[in-house]
């Protein structure tokens, strides 16, 4: 099963040494450009970001510390057909994500088909029981999805993870190639990239399109992002697609159930609100309903949401859907919901919770990726094959004594792209985050995404909290 | 606009001016210490320093001499001072970081730049050689992010919130320096007339940066009751405090008009704008300087929570 790795696919090389067609272009003017040139202005650009403040913040480090994700200035390049396979696939899986998620909170079916066994739901804690019987306004649960796709050969894109709660992520696929643009601005009118600006106008209107039937605003309906605040990792997004969308960031204490609608405090007074595009999690939204020492939520907000006095962007429960241990049974679930063959295939997914997996795994240890079903951000993995004996032993324990919490995956040869390093191009893995809004109106996807960089040579993970870093992904112009 | 966000405004003005203020207060300090000989006189402007920014008490908690490196270092960075300049800066960029989608880029980069530069200046002591260096980036950093507010800002309720954070600050600012010093200027038998007054009244037109302004009106001289009159009542200086007060005014009326009402903040500011328009300097000399001073002071604290209060800064 691990016979992926060893094969080795470079996005910008062939294995003979020639470039590809989809970096032709770029190849030619970095050719053609000035190293000691292109080194100031990398320093350049690390200026620029920390000046309009992309930072992320820690957990862990000093209370405060802000730190930049390194951003790399040699694109990733897609083509047009390689866009148009990716953007149906994800436009398959999305569609069955939603699906998927109305059935598990509505009849079951799946369940009662026999191809998810009840044992995936049961003491799952991404599954809220609050949403059972409950439809949201235009039947949208996921309103934005990162999916987080590898490539291991030339046609071969898999899905590593549905990100269905809140993907973050998307203001550095605007900010990298405002950097771009601003760095290199000839490279632009050489080649035709496809423009990724107009997203936070998509967001708003997808966000729009599923406001609850009764919204009252005289300008459309209104829509508001709901922080955590200022120390939260992603605050800078956060910030960033309100300003963008001309939408309010709102906290948890600017906001209140009045009359039952939810309510955020003006300088003029109460105004209500139509669609919340929150970027806290399930447990803290409403303290009422779920984690009662949250004071990141609004208390009364679940109730107000179940009678559609609002719409809360992404659906509380989604999280059900991105979960690790269902993750194994997205092949199943597309071909349930949409009746076709997935197109983007699962990387192949041992659940430590069976028997014979479990055995598998334990034996085979140190060819494996072992990820805790509900961890996130690239903690609490294990990666077989960098790992001493000891990290070995250790984890092995930890198997032993909650398989359930695990599951394990072939360590996968992910495509490299080139960074500019220090020796000049040097390939480094990668992986990509399209993201795509759902609304009534379909499901939308812009051209491009988050590529995120293993800057450590030979690292496979990509993760910022790991020492990742990014760069700008360009989709071709047919 | 969110409460929340008219609060952040407000507070990020008035801590970048407070930082602003505090190091004109610094660099009148230490240019006075260089003039004056004896030991003493120079403490005792030190410590004026501190009782103006209201830091005398939490210095005295830590040291108990007052030499020039050891004050100026505590009020610009020590870190158990949550006054010193370099927290009031952080604090100005975190408010305009809560605020971020208020403000025009021009705004925040210039606010997150001053803090990025300042942060590394003050990361170490600060000596005597460097002090002029740090003095002027701090002016620096309030000049630029009032000049990207004027030159980026949309004239509306952001724009209001901010000026009257500025203002507020700076009448307080100027009353409380007027107040330290307010002995200097009543007549005295011994002082008249001696170099010692000059000194004393130059020292205290720097502390509001009207020093220039006061002699090019004046042609150069100087009288205790003129200098008073030109901090609180001249209408040209834009530290006094009746040029504070018109411009708290202007914007106040620009948030009234905007909204379509005034609340009990603007019955308030009536009542002290009036009073500052009918007053004299001889009457303010005749009931005390000090008095007015300190009724002056109360009613701008006072005025400050009505509009917190109105425009439901918070809860």
């Amino acid at each position: 099963m691990a016979a992926e790795s060893g094969t080795k696919f470079d996005e910008m090389l062939a294995a003979d040494g020639s470039v590809r067609p989809a970096y032709a272009n770029f190849r030619q003017w970095f050719d053609g450009q000035d190293t000691e040139w292109l080194r100031r202005q990398d320093a350049e650009a690390e200026r620029f970001f920390r000046r309009i403040g992309i930072t992320f913040n820690v957990y862990g480090e000093d209370a405060g510390e802000e730190r930049l994700i390194p951003f790399d200035m040699i694109p990733r390049i897609i083509t047009a057909p390689e866009w148009r396979k990716l953007t149906r696939g994800i436009e398959q899986r999305v569609s069955a994500l939603n699906a998927f998620l109305h059935d598990l909170y509505h009849r079951q079916e799946i369940i009662r088909s026999g191809r998810l066994p009840v044992e995936a739901l049961r003491n799952n804690e991404a599954f809220l029981s609050q949403m059972i019987g409950f439809t949201p306004p235009g039947g949208v649960y996921t309103h934005i999805v990162g999916i987080d796709l590898v490539r291991t050969g030339a046609d071969d894109f898999m899905v590593l993870e549905d990100n269905a709660r809140t993907p973050s992520g998307v203001s550095y696929m605007l900010e990298n190639r405002e950097t771009m643009m601003a760095m290199f601005p000839e490279l632009f009118t050489r080649i035709p990239v496809r423009p990724v600006s107009d997203y936070p106008r998509r967001l708003v209107r997808s966000l729009r399109a599923c406001a609850p039937p009764g919204w009252k605003g005289d300008k459309g309906p209104v829509v508001a992002v709901l922080t955590p605040g200022i120390y939260n990792s992603a605050y800078f997004e956060h910030a960033f697609l309100a300003d963008q969308m001309g939408a309010e960031l709102v906290e948890g204490s600017d906001l209140r159930v009045m009359d039952g609608r939810v309510c955020m405090r003006t300088t003029t007074g109460y105004k209500a609100i139509d669609v919340l595009y929150r970027r806290v999690d399930d447990d803290y939204l409403d303290p009422l309903t779920f984690n009662p020492n949250s004071v990141l939520g609004v208390a009364g907000i679940f109730d107000v949401y179940r009678a559609g006095g609002v719409t809360i962007a992404n659906a509380p429960g989604t999280g059900i859907a991105d979960d690790k241990a269902i993750y194994s049974y997205m092949p199943e679930i597309v071909e349930f919901y949409t009746g076709e063959k997935p197109i983007l295939q699962n990387v192949p997914t041992w659940r430590c919770s069976e028997a014979d997996s479990l055995g598998y795994v334990l034996d085979n240890l140190s060819d494996l990726v072992v990820k805790e079903v509900h961890g996130s951000g690239g903690y609490g993995m294990l990666i077989g094959p960098t790992s001493s004996k000891k990290e070995l032993s250790d984890f092995e324990a930890k198997l032993r004594t909650k398989p359930g919490n695990y599951i394990a995956q072939p360590t996968l040869s992910l495509s490299t792209v080139p960074i500019f390093a220090r020796e000049g191009l040097a390939p480094r893995h990668v992986d990509l985050r399209p993201f795509v809004l759902v609304s009534p109106e379909g499901v939308d996807i812009t051209p491009g995404g988050l590529t995120r960089v293993a800057l450590k040579k030979g690292s496979l993970v990509v993760n910022s909290s790991q020492g990742g870093g990014t760069k700008d992904t360009w989709v071709l112009d047919e | 606009m969110l409460g929340r966000a008219a609060n952040g405004v407000y507070w990020m003005s008035r801590y970048l001016e407070r930082a602003e203020n505090t190091a004109r207060l610094i660099d009148v300090g230490f240019h006075l210490a260089l003039t004056r000989g004896s030991r003493q006189s120079q403490d005792e402007e030190w410590k004026s320093v501190l009782i103006t920014t209201g830091q005398l008490e939490s210095y005295c908690a830590l040291h108990n001499t007052f030499t020039g490196p050891q004050v100026f270092n505590f009020l610009l960075r020590e870190k158990s001072n949550p006054a010193s300049v370099l927290s009031m800066v952080e604090n100005a960029r975190t408010n305009a970081r809560l605020v971020r989608t208020s403000l025009t880029n021009a705004v925040w980069e210039t606010t997150n730049e001053g803090w990025m530069c300042l942060r590394d200046l003050l990361s170490r002591p600060v000596r005597e050689t460097s002090l002029g260096e740090v003095l002027m980036q701090i002016r620096r950093t309030g000049t630029l992010v009032r000049g990207a507010l004027e030159g980026t800002m949309l004239r509306n309720e952001v724009f209001n919130f901010s000026r009257i954070g500025t203002f507020i600050e700076r009448a307080d600012s100027t009353a409380r320096i007027l107040d330290v010093k307010y002995y200097v200027l009543l007549p005295s038998a011994a002082w008249v007339g001696s170099s010692l007054d000059n000194v004393q009244w130059d020292t205290l037109l720097r502390s509001v940066a009207g020093n220039r302004a006061y002699s090019w009106l004046n042609a150069g001289a100087m009288d205790p009751r003129g200098i008073a009159r030109f901090l609180i009542l001249d209408e040209q200086f834009p530290r006094s405090l009746v040029f504070c007060y018109e411009k708290i005014g202007s914007n106040m009326a620009g948030l009234a008009k905007e909204y379509g009402r005034e609340g009990p903040a603007h019955a308030l500011l009536r009542d002290s704008r009036a009073k500052l328009h009918q007053t004299t300097i001889d009457t303010i000399f005749d009931a005390g300087l000090h008095e007015f001073l300190q009724e002056f002071i109360g009613k701008t604290v006072e005025l400050s929570s009505a509009i917190a209060a109105d425009y439901r800064f918070i809860e």
